[in-house]
C-alpha cells in the first residue's frame, strides 16, 4: 500500500556475503529492517521483532541494516559501528540486543562496556571504533536505504517490498504469514 | 496530521516549467532569491509546519543527505508559512545547516506561484523541487501530508539533470 509514485523496493539485495541476518536462506519470508539504536520508535519495534522470530521460528529470516540518523540521535552512528566492530568478532547480534536494551547508554565508554561483556578483544574494538574503519559499512547501509526509500526509521521491507502499515505485533505478523511462501 | 489530505492533493508545476522566482527571509536580517542560485541545481522542500513529527524526521534525513547534495553542486532549501524566528529555534533544536525560508508575509505567497498551498489549513503542502542550474523545473512531487517523501526521488531528480535534454 505504498504511496509514493516511485516503486519502494530494497535497492540492494540481502545477501549471505554483507548481511546480518537470523533464520534460514530458504526461510518462508524475509523481513528486513533499517534500523537506528538510538532511535526510541526502533527501540519499541524491538521487542516485537524478538516475539516475531519467537512465533515464527525458522519460517522467518530477519535481516538487519543501520540507518543512523546522527541529526536527531548524536550516538547512534558509533553505536552502529559498535555493532559492526562486534560483527567482526562473530558477536553482531549480542551487541545489537544489547545496545536496543540499553538505549539511553551509548556513549562511548558504554559501548566498551558491552563490547566487555560480549568478551569482545577490546584492543581492536578500540581501534576500530578510534579510526571509524566500519563507518563506511554503516554509510552504504545508510544510502542502500534511501535509494530504497526509507523515510525514516524504523522502515521495513517485506521480501523486499516497503512495508508501511503498522508495525505492532498483530498487524506485522499477519503481513509476514499473508506474504510467506 | 489529517486523513483527508488525499481528498485534495494538489498538482505541483511540471517539469519543464519556468521556476517561480522569490526573495524570502532565511534570518531576521538576510533573504534568499531563487535567482542567486543561477548555475547550480536548487531543491526546495515545502513543508507544513516546523515541529510537527513528520517534518522533523524529513528534515533531519535531508540534513544527513547534505553530502549527497552536495555532490550534485545543489543546494537545499527548507519552505514553510513559518516566521524565521520559529524557523531559527527549530532549526537550532533539530541541528539543521540549511537555510529554512519563511514564507510569512504576505502568508503562503511563495508556495501559491508553486501551486502548493494549502488554503484550508494556512500550511503548504509536503512538496518537493528539484530546480536545474538554468532556473526551470526538472522534478516534482507533493506527497501526503502526513507521509515523509524520504529522498530517493530528490536524488533521481538530480542525477536525471545530467541526462537528457540540454542542461
Amino acid at each position: 500500500m505504498s504511496t509514493t509514485q516511485w516503486e519502494s523496493a530494497l535497492t540492494l539485495p540481502v545477501t549471505e556475503a554483507r548481511d546480518h541476518i537470523l533464520g534460514p536462506a530458504e526461510a518462508a519470508v524475509t523481513l528486513v529492517e533499517y534500523g537506528d539504536y538510538e532511535c526510541p520508535y526502533c527501540g519499541a519495534a524491538y521487542p516485537i521483532i524478538k516475539e516475531v522470530q519467537a512465533r515464527m521460528r525458522d519460517r522467518l529470516r530477519f535481516v538487519f541494516r543501520n540507518f543512523p540518523i546522527t541529526t536527531s540521535h548524536p550516538h547512534a552512528e558509533q553505536a552502529a559501528e559498535a555493532a559492526e566492530a562486534a560483527a567482526i568478532q562473530g558477536r553482531f547480534w549480542q551487541m545489537h540486543d544489547l545496545l536496543y536494551e540499553n538505549q539511553k547508554r551509548l556513549r562511548d565508554e558504554d559501548l566498551r562496556a558491552y563490547a566487555d561483556e560480549l568478551g569482545l578483544e577490546l584492543d581492536s574494538f578500540d581501534k576500530e571504533l578510534a579510526e571509524h574503519v566500519h563507518a563506511a559499512r554503516v554509510r552504504e547501509d545508510f544510502m542502500s536505504g534511501v535509494r530504497s526509500g526509507v523515510n525514516g526509521t524504523p522502515t521495513f521491507y517485506v521480501e523486499g517490498v516497503r512495508y508501511d502499515d503498522s508495525y505492532d505485533l498483530e498487524t506485522l505478523l499477519a503481513a509476514l504469514e499473508r506474504t510467506a511462501r | 496530521m489529517t486523513n483527508t489530505t488525499l481528498d485534495h492533493r494538489a498538482t505541483p508545476l511540471a517539469p519543464g516549467t519556468d521556476a517561480p522566482d522569490f526573495e524570502l527571509p532565511s534570518t531576521p536580517d538576510q533573504t534568499v532569491s531563487l535567482h542567486e542560485f543561477r548555475g547550480q541545481p536548487v531543491i526546495l522542500a515545502f513543508y507544513p509546519e516546523d515541529w510537527s513529527p513528520v517534518c522533523s524526521d524529513q528534515m533531519a534525513l535531508y540534513q544527513e543527505l547534505l553530502p549527497e547534495f552536495q555532490k550534485f553542486n545543489a543546494l537545499l532549501m527548507g519552505i514553510s508559512v513559518d516566521g524565521v524566528w520559529c524557523h531559527l529555534a527549530f532549526a537550532k533544536d533539530r541541528n539543521l545547516h540549511f537555510p529554512l525560508l519563511a514564507d510569512f508575509e504576505p502568508k503562503g505567497e511563495v508556495a501559491r506561484a508553486y501551486h502548493v498551498y494549502r488554503a484550508k489549513e494556512g500550511t503548504s503542502e509536503r512538496a518537493l523541487y528539484v530546480i536545474d542550474a538554468n532556473g526551470i523545473v526538472r522534478w516534482s512531487y507533493i506527497s501526503p501530508v502526513g507521509l515523509n517523501p524520504g529522498a530517493d526521488g530528490i536524488l533521481r531528480g538530480l542525477e536525471n539533470l545530467g541526462k537528457g535534454d540540454g542542461s
